[in-house]
């Protein structure tokens, strides 16, 4: 999957390890959240950094106490119309302070991009297709934003009512 | 009333243009309908049984004279000179061209109007009460606080793939016109005993196919923490709302799955952490809203004092004073009244309204009522600032246009979902039934006599006619082919909220205008002195309904 970040077009210094396959001994890798519980001590011995793969039905909390060791949350949309993941999102950034890479993975489409963005994701799983262009049409297609989110986007109710001189 | 500012209005140019792209690509072949789906239902375009539908969101019912006649326009310029008023305040178009859709929604903007979120698994239109700013018991108008709502729900970031569809109602007086009851989120605005307003909070609420009234989470919520605490029990649903089945997934089974404390114990831990932020209202914000919606120059003539309702023109016309009695409210200004325009006539499609008369209507809210004209949840219109002196002038207005019939909140004055005369869900046809009812109680004097009655009508079981909420329900199900009908009996969407209880086996097409008519004389022989039918109904239960419906002893009866 090509990976998008701040608008781009990157290599992905991250290796997805799925469940049933062994971990390399190096390189950045992401592993499942059963595997991270079981064999948390042996990954933070490896050295290299590791992320964490939630599912929709995973919270926020699940991966809370963890988040210090943690470079990537990838967080699963099995299909678009599933928005667990951006509740997720918003916890780990807003309730939890959580500073790495939280990335969308699964069924990521252009038109969802700008929520993700909103709610704290910063990393994307796109499909093969799907350009730097298709990326900024979409994150500028919408400029008013009534909610206060995740990303620092000035709401139309702070922008309405900024003091003056402020 | 609410007038956009420029972020209001940047918002939805931007979507209209985000629009017209997605459809050019669609029609280029770019992109596959299955990936279309998603983005033309976020903007209100469905595809029905036999075209597309556009349906027009009208934030809480509220229409000026200027959008209506923009709406007469386009119904004239782009689909078939007529609109339908659904039971959501919305306007839907039956007849749109996917590829004129977008300069649909751009002649909307210029109006200050659109179609974001009136389809789709997100929070659909917000509705309040169509008396709001003139009913005689508001604490506080509930168009403040549905605007405030409108915006926060709009595209939101976090809330645009939940589970189902979610919808929000606001009352402003303990008379519940807008069925909050029967909403995801009721609310209901509050006076304490200290004097500060603030908020009842509701949830799970629904009719569909598993009817529940909504209970309360919150018995009294300050002003400023509404969209902190709506944001909290939306996150908690958010994350536990089943999705695994559609038929479960309203916010209405996770209540009744976790219990309602259990829920209010994970929303309030969830609101705390958050209720101070920046979703806390900030009072300039409140009064800025306030302020649009403060009353239009209300002008009462010393010379006319305030007259109670139906006591205006007595004797001078038996008509006019009919139609006074029935279709016209009290209004909290004296000399002032609150006007409904029935779209119930004998003749016509329940809801529907031609361009023209579109036009007209328009013309005559600029006469008579300050410009602004309201969508009830009964599918019908208001005015709701009439001089009392101009009730008059106005019924022999409204009298050309077909729009005085005498029959508000009576039996022909029927609640009706499309069904299968155009909606692809539908099992069976619900507005021919809805007209041959009328039909048969014609005569305007019986329906006065008979009084109150509620019917409502659904094409199948996903209720948009709420029928589980009519005093008399008729839902449609389709037997091998064959259009039948159920009835319920009951149900009431008020502050003394119930849901209908099916009466027996369901009737054949063409015997259940009879079965309506065995219902009305049981309750005409059974009723006391003043009693409506619902309370016929609550005091003597379904027992003498069902010896008149089904004389034999039925075992199919469940
Ligand atoms: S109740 Fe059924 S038939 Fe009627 S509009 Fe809704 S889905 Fe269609």
């Amino acid at each position: 999957m090509p990976l998008l970040k701040d608008g781009k077009r990157v290599a992905d210094p991250w290796v997805h390890v799925a469940d049933e396959v062994a971990v390399p001994a190096t390189g950045a890798v992401i592993v499942g959240l059963k595997r991270w519980r079981h064999e948390r001590a042996s990954l933070l011995k490896r050295g290299d950094p590791v992320g964490v793969r939630l599912k929709s039905m995973h919270t926020a909390s699940d991966v809370a106490d963890d988040l210090d060791h943690l470079g990537v949350v990838a967080l699963a949309l099995p299909v678009f119309t599933d928005g667990r993941a951006y509740t997720n999102a918003r916890r780990l950034r807003e309730r939890h302070g959580y500073r790495g890479e939280i990335r969308a993975i699964g069924n990521v489409l252009p038109d969802q991009y700008l929520f993700m963005l909103r709610c704290g994701f910063d990393a994307f799983e796109v499909r093969a297709g799907d350009t730097e262009k298709d990326w900024d049409k979409a994150v500028q297609a919408i400029s008013v934003f009534y909610q206060p989110a995740a990303d620092g986007r000035e709401s139309a109710l702070s922008l309405r009512h900024r003091t003056p001189g402020a | 009333m609410y007038q956009y500012d420029e972020l209001d209005q940047r918002l939805v140019d931007e979507r209209v243009e985000q629009f017209r792209d997605q459809v050019a690509r669609r029609l280029a072949g770019e992109i596959t309908e299955d990936e279309f789906k998603p983005l033309r239902l976020m903007n209100g375009l469905y595809l029905q049984l036999h075209a597309y539908m556009l349906r027009i969101g009208i934030p809480y019912g509220m229409l000026s004279s200027v959008q209506l006649r923009k709406l007469a326009q386009i119904t004239r310029k782009y689909d078939r000179g007529y609109g339908h008023f659904t039971t959501r305040q919305c306007l839907q178009l039956n007849w749109p061209k996917l590829s004129e859709t977008p300069d649909i929604l751009a002649e909307l903007a210029e109006v200050q109007m659109h179609a974001i979120q009136t389809s789709g698994n997100s929070f659909r239109n917000v509705t309040a009460d169509q008396y709001a700013g003139a009913a005689t018991d508001e604490i506080e108008d509930s168009r403040i606080w549905a605007e405030i709502i409108r915006q926060w729900s709009t595209l939101h970031p976090e809330f645009s793939f939940l589970p189902r569809k979610f919808k929000i109602a606001v009352t402003g007086s303990p008379h519940d016109r807008a069925a909050v009851r029967f909403h995801d989120i009721g609310i209901v605005i509050h006076k304490a005993p200290d004097g500060e307003v603030g908020f009842e909070i509701l949830v799970g609420g629904g009719l569909g196919r598993t009817p529940m009234i909504g209970q309360t989470i919150r018995a009294f919520l300050p002003k400023k923490h509404l969209l902190s605490y709506l944001e909290a029990l939306l996150r908690i649903y958010n994350l536990m709302g089943r999705r695994d089945n559609k038929y479960k997934a309203r916010i209405k089974i996770l209540v009744f799955e976790l219990g309602i404390e259990e829920l209010q114990t994970l929303v309030e831990d969830e609101w705390n952490r958050n209720k101070d932020g920046p979703l806390a209202l900030p009072q300039a914000e409140i009064d800025r809203i306030t302020r649009q919606f403060s009353a239009p120059p209300w002008q009462t003539p010393a010379s006319a004092p305030n007259q109670p309702v139906g006591a205006v023109h007595a004797f001078e016309n038996p008509a006019f004073e009919d139609w006074e009695r029935v279709n016209v409210a009290e209004h909290k200004q004296p000399g002032y009244a609150i006007v409904n325009l029935s779209l119930k006539a004998l003749d016509r499609v329940p809801g529907d309204l031609t361009a023209a008369e579109m036009d007209a209507v328009a013309d005559l809210a600029d006469r008579f009522s300050f410009g602004e004209i309201r969508a009830s949840h009964e599918q019908n219109l208001v005015f709701a600032h009439v001089r009392q002196d101009d009730l008059l002038p106005l019924w022999r207005s409204l009298g050309v246009l077909g729009l005085s019939t005498p029959n508000l909140n009576m039996i022909s004055d029927i609640i009706c979902c499309p069904g299968l005369d155009y909606c692809a869900l539908a099992s069976a046809r619900s507005i021919p039934v809805a007209q041959r009812i009328s039909m048969r109680f014609q005569d305007i004097k019986r329906q006065h006599n008979i009084g109150e009655l509620r019917l409502k009508i659904s094409g199948c079981v996903n209720a948009c006619g709420h029928h589980h909420a009519g005093h008399i329900g008729i839902l449609g199900v389709d037997r091998q082919g064959e259009e039948f009908y159920q009835i319920t009996l009951g149900g009431n969407a008020g502050e003394n909220a119930s849901i209908g209880k099916i009466i027996g086996p369901a009737f054949a097409s063409a015997d259940v205008v009879d079965a309506v008519e065995a219902i009305v004389a049981t309750y005409l022989a059974i009723r006391e002195v003043g009693e409506t039918f619902l309370e016929a109904y609550r005091r003597v239960g379904a027992a003498p309904f069902k010896q008149r419906l089904y004389p034999e002893p039925n075992h199919a009866v469940a």
